[in-house]
């Protein structure tokens, strides 16, 4: 969505807009030849992911490296983290789950292989996969994450399908730095170690980057930020990814909790803050950076942050009866409406951002406007008066869309994360608040979720939400974190500004606070 | 003796995928490996393939009952930091 004033889209610092990490990773920045390509994809555009929905079947459980982040022996109904999966599925299952997904969830457009192990180390359950799908739903695209050990060998049959993305997972491009995130890989028949093993996987995911690109088929790259370890060396990886040609970058946080039994998370390796993901974010910049990647589980359902998978287990599809053509009938006619409304959306808009050039030209003091139900905030003019100087704050909010705070705290299943400069508010990221087990005593784990929930926010300094009970109105409190439900059904960023404001005005942003501890 | 597969399995399908004598099929809860079939890899490789590609420690045992790949051989994580973890209740 382009609403942005001309102020904010050529600010180093970011934009005001509420769906929009900064300039430099918005899609709006891509050219028209792979927005095209990319605008129903709802991984890849935070727009998109509004309107379309994907799934992830799990067929490749195999894998042939091993990460320190990855742990293959955990499955725990209530765990959802990438790389796990409950139910592992034949080809056959999976077209069967695919169709029946379709032809439920008419706004779907993607199938995903994305594990739990790597779908080329699985090629005859992966491609046998994309070939009755290719067959059966012509219509479906067809998407796939891999490790790149096995990719070079995979390129020409993956060209033959429909699968124009290809997702590669690189965290490093030195050697030395890729031993100590692979212990091992599976090569020629044996298993090697150390940076003679990370060696030839890290020169066979550049060499699988390039030959893709020569088949004109779309690469983003997946980068795990593990602090101490690649965080230093992200932005060189960045930039050989960019030289060679992939379109997208998503530089994801490290999850590593002991429980989960990983290598780092046993070791008590930390994931980075918020903070830390973001300025490696801004970072990398020259590249076009991905921002609101959920990282989803391996098998998951439907429209992003909303996981439909429990609907269509083996046993609920079973008697099933699709009929796929009058459901690919469905798809493209709730696509065409869709696409139609995305246009509308588009122009009126174009027309808004004209008026408010027009406006602002003008010297009014503040411009706030709603099409759609979406309310877009022009703030630059209102933050006069802050110092330019005053540190950043991250606020947490709850919203079910319309980019307004419209969601009851205890309600939201993910906050949006907004970092307030004396520029502006954006968001930074997403966090889910059941992303691990939710705490009960099967797990072994006495903490609630309420308490996860807390600490997963403890490096936000407020949380706007609609409503808030008084348990959790205490908690926060004491947790340091500033329960705001003052803003209901106003528009993010400017409720992000006003409350940016109000902690200023308040003495919160004085020199002496600036040492508040930010903890993961 | 052949190889054999403990109840430590995680049922990824690794090993049966590069097993040279298709030895290796999908148990009820497990993978199994038919011991008239395996051949331990003599004759096709150097090495079994099945132990050098499975990524969980114990689940493969040699011809002479083994444990081929033993605990902090894959992962690196010490032993007893496990044995720590676990007496603590939280693996």
């Amino acid at each position: 969505m382009d609403v942005f004033g001309p102020d904010q889209q050529n600010d180093a610092a970011g934009c005001t807009q509420v769906s929009c990490g900064s300039s430099k990773d918005h899609v709006d920045a891509l050219p028209d030849s792979i927005r095209d390509r990319i605008k129903d994809h709802p991984c890849y555009s935070e727009e998109a992911h509004h309107h379309y929905a994907r799934m992830h079947v799990a067929v490749a459980p195999a894998c042939n490296i091993q990460c320190n982040y990855c742990n293959r022996k955990y499955d725990c109904a209530n765990e959802s983290r990438p790389g796990v999966v409950s139910e592992v599925l034949t080809p056959e299952q999976a077209v069967r789950k695919t169709l029946a997904v379709a032809a439920s969830i008419p706004q779907m457009t993607v199938l995903g292989v994305a594990g739990p192990g790597d779908p080329l180390a699985n090629p005859a359950r992966t491609f046998e996969t994309f070939r009755q799908l290719s067959e059966k739903a012509p219509d479906i695209k067809l998407c796939v994450s891999t490790n790149g050990l096995a990719l070079p060998d995979c390129v020409e049959e993956l060209a033959q399908y429909n699968v124009d993305h290809v997702t590669i997972t690189i965290n490093a491009v030195d050697p030395e730095i890729g031993a100590q995130i692979y212990p091992w890989i599976f090569w020629k028949n044996r298993r090697m170690r150390g940076v003679k093993a990370a060696k030839i996987l890290l020169e066979r995911q550049l060499r699988g980057l390039e030959m893709l690109i020569e088949k004109g088929i779309l690469v983003k790259v997946n980068s795990v930020m593990i602090p101490g370890v690649n965080d230093a060396h992200l932005e060189e990886v960045s930039k050989v990814i960019r030289a060679k040609g992939a379109f997208l970058h998503n530089v994801m946080p490290l999850i590593a909790e002991a429980e989960h039994g990983t290598y780092y998370g046993v070791m008590g390796q930390r994931g980075p803050t918020q903070a830390e993901l973001t300025t490696l974010q801004d970072a990398c910049g020259d590249m076009n950076m991905m921002r609101h990647c959920r990282q989803c589980r391996a098998d998951a359902v439907g429209l992003l942050g909303e996981d439909r998978g429990e609907d269509f287990t083996l046993a609920k599809i079973d008697g099933l009866e699709i009929d796929y053509q009058a459901a690919m009938k469905e798809r493209a006619e709730v696509h065409a409406q869709i696409e139609a409304d995305r246009t509308r959306k588009k122009e009126r808009a174009a027309d808004l951002k004209a008026q408010l050039q027009l406006q602002s030209g003008a010297g009014s003091a503040r411009t706030l406007f709603t099409y759609n139900g979406l309310s877009v905030g022009q703030t630059s003019k209102d933050l006069s008066g802050l110092p330019a100087d005053l540190r950043p704050v991250q606020m947490a909010v709850a919203s079910q869309g319309q980019g307004l705070i419209n969601q009851h705290f205890g309600h939201a299943k993910e906050f949006m994360i907004y970092e307030a400069t004396p520029t502006g508010a954006r968001l930074v990221g997403h966090r889910k608040t059941e992303q691990y087990c939710s705490g009960d005593t099967s797990c072994g784990d006495g903490e609630t979720t309420l308490q996860k929930t807390i600490r997963m926010l403890s490096d936000c300094e407020a949380v706007l939400c609609s409503k808030i009970g008084f348990e959790p109105w205490d908690q926060l409190e004491a947790a340091g974190i500033a329960p705001n439900g003052e803003h209901a059904m106003e528009p993010i960023a400017d409720a992000v500004m006003a409350v940016y404001r109000e902690l200023y005005e308040g003495g919160a942003l004085d020199a002496a606070a600036t040492t508040r501890p930010i903890s993961a | 003796m052949s190889y054999q597969i403990s109840d430590l399995c995680v049922s990824c399908h690794a090993c049966m995928d590069v097993c040279p004598t298709k030895a290796i099929a999908q148990g009820e809860s497990r993978f199994v490996i038919d011991s008239r079939a395996c051949s331990h890899c003599d004759g096709d490789y150097a090495v079994s393939q099945c132990a050098s590609i499975c990524p969980v420690e114990g689940a493969i045992l040699d011809q002479f009952g083994e444990v081929v790949n033993p605990p902090g051989s894959l992962t690196g994580i010490p032993p007893e930091r496990i044995a720590a973890l676990v007496a603590e209740g939280i693996l």
